[in-house]
């Protein structure tokens, strides 16, 4: 899995080059703004709001891209075919080099957030991840430190086999279906990202309520909104501005209310240290 | 007890039954027919649906994509939860392995759990795809089964890397087909009511002119054939019901042309013994008499008679003529020899009847159609002539009127006379040529008696007919050229 995921990044950053297609892209085009199921990305109403509260602001056409995987978006904005993008955390460490941070959604007050190991709501006994030895997993995504690096550390820590620990397990390409495949039983147990995990619980509590928390992990940097080479610097600033406006602003305490954060900060890169003690604890074992 | 029900009732309720027999059979064979449909129809669409389905999940089984998959054997139930759709009620996709890759079931069919373990239906299920190489699609049903299983195999390049199991209820099946029944029993039900009508009215007019003829039938025999009374409505057209009924209509007419005849032949030969009795009797007077009479008239030509003697010789002469006059009115002449009849000799009984019809005030319409001379005894039929016009006045009473007719009609001599007189009585009919039988006070009731005698001697016939309006008497003599041919 490893090695596939660092293969497709130098391939990605190879067809880049230097200067990237970026540079002769019109100031006047679409500002082009990747999403990722890193937040309830299935309410293409609420988008399509958000498109056009950002359009009215920054005085551009705002096109939202949205693939079915991280990885995905994550080839589209090596590749320069995106100048924005809302990532997680965990890729933006890996492919740091390539991306700057700009935003940092504030989640409770602070930007972080936790991954939750979520079982059947009906299943007591599961208290903690060993109890799902042998069983049926689901992760989210192989690019989700929530849904992937956390238990994969977890597993790891127990000094298990992360190859085998699970007697399956599978992907399902975003927190929701996680929830989702846990609470039809289709897995015995799934890792989630927390604040997907309490929107849900908020938005849809019959599917929520058919699952159960069994562990909270510290907490992480939120995933982070991030520029590609090709936004230029007025651009991310004029972007930052507007984000980090939002919640003075009712429009924008409106949509904030949507995504069920409180708003966007500016934060370094340091925000993202325990994700990156993750992946050098698993890289050396 | 149905046996003893009228035709009235049993050809209605035949015909209902026979709709009834009709509606069931036609609704059972398209039912019949609606249930292949629906197993055809079962199959092709599940067997339409694995297909799609086990394309799909190629690609997510070769990139191991259980979530994938989920969502895809998920599809079909997304679609549509209208009732009686076909849907599958479980979709197991099995791996290389024959465990579970994924189902729509996860509680009941976890991943990897082994087919044969999972429950004895499956296992049984198992032990039929082992016959098989698997890379057909298959359907499987039977006793053993409670669900109608399509198996299809998932097939990358000509590799089998899983096997698609739909599993379909029979209850969706059953319940298609008892909401088909339904609607079929209810259409049934409809063709029934809408029959019932117009089976009772077909039925009806079948079996009425049956009754009729029935009830007219169980008459004939016990009352005499002109009593019997029915008013048979004729039946149109040519089939048994219509010939039945004209034949029965044809046969109550000759009874009654029989029984007719029967009765003038009973009174023809009362007549003729009549006829014979009072001739015989007349020549049995005759004879005693034309000696009493010479006896009478020797007394009075040879002996000077006194007084009291003369008177008495009279009286007895007196006598002895009315006798004669009486007996002699009874014996017929037919003999007489007579000149041909001709015009005149009609037209001068008309001449003597009109002042006793005058007397009356009685009018004569009056038809003498004779031309030429007829060759038959012109003083007999001036006599029959006589007797009925003048029968004819009597009967008529003041201020009626009386028609006669004479004329020729080829072979025969026809008189008609007509009288606008009271209808007579079948019983006065009965007698009316017997002698001595009168309608009034005057006469001696011999005036039929011996027009009687002459038509019957002239080998006529004589017939009345008497109804309300007028009483007729029609007089048929052949003519005597005829006689001799």
């Amino acid at each position: 899995m490893k090695r596939r995921t660092l293969l497709a990044a130098l391939l990605a950053a190879g067809a880049t080059g230097p200067l990237g297609l970026g540079a002769i892209r019109a100031e006047t085009g679409p500002l082009r703004i990747g999403i990722t199921p890193v937040f309830l990305d299935n309410q293409t109403g609420f988008i399509d709001r958000w498109r056009d509260y950002l359009e009215s602001r920054l005085d551009r056409t705002i096109v939202f891209k949205q693939r079915s995987t991280y990885r995905q978006i994550m080839d589209l904005l090596l590749g320069e075919e995106l100048d924005f993008a809302w990532i997680c955390g965990y890729p933006y460490l890996r492919f740091q080099y390539a991306l700057k941070l700009v935003a940092v959604p504030l989640y409770h007050g602070e930007p972080l957030y936790q991954s939750y190991l979520i079982v059947r709501a009906d299943d007591h006994q599961t208290g903690s991840i060993a109890d799902l030895k042998g069983r049926i997993f689901a992760y989210s995504d192989p690019d989700s430190n929530s849904g992937f690096l956390v238990p994969q550390y977890q597993i790891s820590a127990l000094g298990e086999d992360r190859e085998t620990f699970f007697r399956k397990s599978f992907f399902t390409w975003a927190h929701e279906k996680v929830v989702a495949a846990v609470a039809t039983g289709l897995a015995d147990g799934g890792a989630v990202d927390g604040y997907v995990w309490d929107t849900l619980a908020v938005r849809n509590p019959e599917l929520a309520g058919r699952t159960r928390i069994v562990s909270k992990s510290r907490k992480f940097g939120f995933p982070p909104i991030v520029a590609s080479r090709t936004a230029r610097d007025e651009e991310t600033r004029a972007l930052q501005q507007v984000l980090f406006g939002m919640a003075g602003d009712p429009e924008g305490q409106l949509l904030l209310g949507e995504l069920n954060l409180d708003g966007f900060s500016q934060q370094d890169i340091a925000l993202f240290n325990g994700i990156g003690d993750l992946i050098d604890a698993l890289s050396m074992s | 007890m149905l046996d003893n029900l009228s035709l009235r009732h049993k050809i209605p309720l035949r015909i209902a039954l026979l709709a009834l027999l009709v509606a069931v059979a036609v609704s059972g064979s398209i039912l019949l027919r609606a249930h292949e449909v629906f197993e055809e129809d079962l199959k092709l669409s599940s067997a339409n649906m694995g297909r799609i389905l086990s394309r799909s999940l190629t690609s997510a089984m070769l990139h191991d994509d259980v979530w994938k998959a989920y969502e895809v054997i998920n599809t079909p139930f997304g679609l549509s939860s209208t009732q009686g759709a076909l849907q599958a009620k479980v979709v197991i996709v099995l791996d290389r392995n024959r465990q579970v890759y994924v189902s729509t079931e996860p509680d009941q069919y976890p991943i990897l759990t082994d087919l044969v373990a999972a429950n004895d239906e499956l296992a049984a299920l198992s032990r039929e795809l082992d016959d098989e190489l698997l890379l057909e699609q298959q359907l499987i049903a039977g006793s053993a089964f409670s669900n109608l299983y399509v198996v299809t195999p998932i097939v990358s390049d000509g590799v089998l890397i899983g096997t698609l199991i739909m599993g379909y209820s029979e209850e969706i099946f059953t319940q298609r087909f008892t909401t088909f029944a339904g609607r079929a029993a209810l259409t049934t039900l409809l063709i029934i009511v809408l029959l019932v009508p117009v089976a009772a009215y077909w039925g009806r007019r079948f079996a009425e002119p049956l009754v009729d003829l029935a009830s007219c039938m169980s008459q004939v025999g016990s009352e005499a054939p002109e009593s019997v009374e029915c008013d048979l409505l004729e039946v149109r057209g040519n089939d048994e019901l219509a010939q039945l009924n004209r034949q029965f209509r044809l046969m109550l007419a000759e009874l009654r042309d029989k029984a007719d005849l029967e009765r003038q032949m009973i009174a023809a030969e009362r007549l003729a013994a009549i006829g014979r009795f009072t001739a015989g009797i007349a020549h049995e007077i005759n004879n005693p008499l034309g000696g009493m009479l010479n006896a009478t008239n020797t007394l009075r030509r040879h002996g000077n008679l006194d007084p009291l003697t003369a008177k008495t010789v009279n009286l007895l002469e007196r006598g002895l003529l009315q006798i004669r006059d009486t007996v002699s009115a009874l014996l017929v002449e037919a003999k007489t020899e007579s000149h041909p009849l001709t015009q005149q000799d009609v037209d001068d009984t008309r001449t003597l009847v009109t002042p006793v019809a005058a007397g009356q005030s009685i009018q004569i319409e009056w038809r003498n159609e004779l031309t030429g001379e007829i060759e038959v005894a012109s003083t007999l039929v001036r006599q029959v002539l006589l007797n009925l016009l003048l029968n004819a006045i009597q009967a008529t009473g003041e201020k009626g009127h009386v028609a006669c007719t004479v004329r020729s009609a080829g072979d025969a001599l026809c008189i008609e006379v007509g009288n606008s007189g009271e209808q007579m009585s079948d019983e006065t009919i009965a007698h009316l040529f017997e002698p001595f039988v009168t309608g009034h006070d005057s006469g001696r009731g011999l005036g039929l008696w011996v027009t009687y005698q002459i038509v019957t001697e002239l080998n006529g016939t004589i017939e009345v007919s008497s109804g309300s309006a007028d009483t007729l008497f029609s007089v048929h003599l052949p003519l005597p050229l005829q006689e001799a041919a």
